[in-house]
């Protein structure tokens, strides 16, 4: 359950974030009682776990889509035409109303090889529509 | 039953976002053995298999699903004749010309197998630490003259007197591995070719200035990293590299990883003891430093991955030999990464003291694109942007800093002619409004207000006007940062308005 999954942090060095990165990869997600949940098993206030959950990126109570496509918006990638993928590959995923999310991600160390996307788990290298569309409809597949 | 070929191929990210798993995966149903290696840097040739031909290893590359079939015959038959055969790795050019001090075995061992390791040179550094009195361990180091590698370029060896003296119950040692800098991936190569050596240099520091714990401090983006290490972490205690008597030595050093969570500003070394400790990641004020009143306020040597990995080889073969490579006061070898729009990037480790331009055109040649480079962005998203005019600057710490730059973690982007400086300067606004820990109002409102300032610009309301505001904002910020991720965000966007005016030339519109 919820509690004995961060039960398992506490006492342990940084327990609260690793604790909620723990629930997040879980689920895929934090419930709605997560801050009251947590404040009571790290003991610490509700504003403190607040905080944290808001700090950091990849914290999130939104539940994620099926599929999540990442695209790096950082320098590298914008060299090599980041920005025009990111709105193509929009375009594309609206058209097709699959329930996959886009997100920015701020470099994923493929900068030699950008524009540099992931989908889901998979990392892909020199990023197209067409082979970003293939990771996205086997990450479908996958996910149903 | 007739032996199986070994062949290797990388299991580094850049490999597999481009397709190593599934080459793997066919090798292995063809029956070779195929060992996982780090990537040897030449981006351009991932997937890379190598193999061995009479001691010396040969490559093909890049390997697509298509071409793999055709090479694996020629394989069986000892022929070499392909169209994606490169040969020797040794002979290539791009490869010929580095000095390998950090990334040696990357490439070329397995990366989570102790037995490897040391056969290719691994523990050396160790051992002879354990045989010396740690204060003589410090002295070497600072003697070094090894430099942070993490971009701020502070003497090494300072850092690890000052912990080494501090009186405390506990110290800790601390790998800064958050490489958020987009255009590095130094740190990542080698934590997922040669991880090993993070982990020999992480003890001899801790043996070094009394530290008996050692946190390695990960970005969540790395996840390929992150599995590689728990590997290598489990590895080396089985092996007693680490655990309670570290080499036979009856000394005592763990290593721990932990995962960061998505946030730029958890590489400053602060914001990254606050987030180690499970918190919101803001800066803290310095003094005290993290030398003296680090993790849980205890004394903390804070390093780049790249500077503790450097470590070993100082030990091993002295000081000196570590001092008599770079130039000036920019000692040793440093791993630069070429990226952005470029023909053949990846990893380049040389001595200070290379232009910019030989990198970026002539061992990687030139843009991607074909077209002319206009720009590159050295030293990250903090970093200068620099017009091709300035390219034959040398690469050291102190050349680049006396024409307002850096080498930062060593990263170089590469942008073609089609870039435009403002869309840049508006990002380095961006990113910092973005990324800033909110401890600051210079950080966290001016750099909003840069973006406004910027996009008036462009749609021509008094770009005079707005040009002076962007100006006193970045005065603004530089005085009343804490750090410098407020500090030096000024610099890439005050560099592409100085080298390159014509873009910020917007003629007023009309009203
Ligand atoms: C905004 C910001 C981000 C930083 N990011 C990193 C980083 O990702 N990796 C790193 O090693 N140092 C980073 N640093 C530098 C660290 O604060 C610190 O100087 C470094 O970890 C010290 O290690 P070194 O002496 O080995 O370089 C950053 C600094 C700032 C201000
Ligand atoms: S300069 Fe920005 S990131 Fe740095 S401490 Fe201040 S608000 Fe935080
Ligand atoms: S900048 Fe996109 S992967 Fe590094």
């Amino acid at each position: 359950m919820l509690r004995d999954t961060l039960q398992q942090y506490v006492g342990q060095t940084g327990g609260l974030l690793q604790g909620l990165l723990a629930v997040q990869s879980e689920r895929g997600f934090l419930p709605p009682n997560i801050e009251s949940l947590a404040a009571d098993v790290f003991n610490v206030s509700r504003a403190e776990v607040k905080g944290v959950i808001g700090f950091y990126a990849d914290l999130t109570m939104e539940p994620p889509k099926k599929v999540t496509v990442r695209v790096c918006e950082a320098e590298a990638c914008q060299a090599v035409g980041s920005r025009a993928l990111k709105a193509d590959l929009e375009k594309g995923l609206a058209y097709s109303g699959a329930d996959v999310a886009i997100e920015p991600v701020f470099c994923l160390g493929l900068c030699s090889v950008g524009p540099a996307v992931q989908v889901n788990d998979k990392l892909v290298g020199r990023a197209e529509l067409t082979n970003v569309g293939r990771h996205v409809v086997d990450a479908m597949e996958q996910a149903k | 039953m007739s032996k199986q070929q070994t062949v290797y191929l990388p299991l580094d990210s850049v490999a597999v976002s481009l397709g190593a798993n599934d080459v793997a995966r066919v090798l292995e149903e063809d029956g070779f053995t195929v060992v996982r290696t780090g990537s040897r840097g030449m981006h351009w040739l991932e997937p890379l298999l190598e193999v061995d031909r009479g001691g010396e290893r040969v490559g093909f590359g890049p390997l697509t699903l298509e071409n793999t079939e055709g090479i694996l015959a020629c394989l069986r038959g000892g022929n070499y004749d392909h169209p994606a055969y490169v040969g020797p790795i040794a002979d290539i050019p791009f490869f010929a010309r580095q000095d390998r001090q950090v990334f040696e075995r990357c490439g070329v061992i397995n990366p989570v197998d102790v037995t490897d390791y040391e056969a290719h040179g691994g523990l050396a550094g160790l051992r002879k630490a354990l045989d010396m009195d740690p204060k003589d361990v410090c002295a070497e180091v600072f003697a070094s003259g090894l430099r942070g590698r993490g971009g701020a370029g502070f003497p090494a060896g300072i850092k690890w007197h000052t912990v080494a003296d501090a009186e405390a119950d506990h110290k800790y040692i601390v790998v800064n591995a958050d490489e958020g800098d987009s255009g590095t991936f130094a740190d990542r190569m080698i934590m997922e070719g040669d991880p090993l050596l993070l982990i020999e240099g992480m003890a001899i520091a801790g043996i070094a200035t009394g530290a008996a714990k050692g946190y390695i401090y990960l970005r969540s983006e790395y996840p390929i990293a992150a599995e590689v290490l728990q590997h290598a972490i489990a590895a080396a205690r089985a092996f007693g590299i680490t655990g309670s008597d570290v080499l036979g030595s009856g000394k005592s050093f763990n290593v721990e990883l932990f995962m960061g969570a998505g946030a730029y500003i958890c590489g400053e070394e602060t914001s990254l003891l606050n987030s180690l400790e499970g918190k919101r990641g803001e800066v803290r004020a310095k003094p005290p430093i993290p030398a003296l009143e680090g993790l849980f306020g205890k004394p903390t040597l804070v390093h780049n991955v790249i500077s503790l990995c450097s470590v070993p080889k100082i030990l091993e073969k002295g000081a000196q030999f570590y001092a008599d490579l770079g130039m000036g006061k920019s000692t040793g070898t440093m791993p630069f990464q070429i990226a952005g729009n470029v023909k053949q990037g990846g990893l380049f480790e040389a001595p200070f003291g290379m232009t910019i331009r030989e990198l970026v055109e002539e061992l990687s040649g030139g843009t991607r694109t074909g077209r002319p480079i206009r720009a590159v962005q050295i030293g990250g998203p903090l970093g200068a942007y620099l017009p091709n005019e300035m390219l034959d600057l040398k690469l050291d710490y102190e050349t680049l800093a006396s024409h307002g730059a850096g080498v930062g973690h060593g990263g170089m982007v590469v942008f073609d002619d089609t870039v435009n400086l403002l869309a840049q300067a508006r990002y380095a606004f961006e990113f910092c409004a973005e990324e800033s820990c909110g401890k600051c109002t210079p950080c966290r409102i001016g750099s909003v207000r840069g973006v406004e300032a910027i996009d008036k610009l462009a749609s021509g309301q008094d770009p005079e006007g707005q040009k002076e505001l962007i100006a006193d904002l970045c005065e603004v910020m530089v005085d009343g940062s804490l750090c410098a991720m407020g500090g030096m965000t000024p610099i890439p966007v005050e560099s592409a308005m100085k080298h390159f005016p014509e873009d910020f030339n917007i003629h007023p519109a009309k009203s």
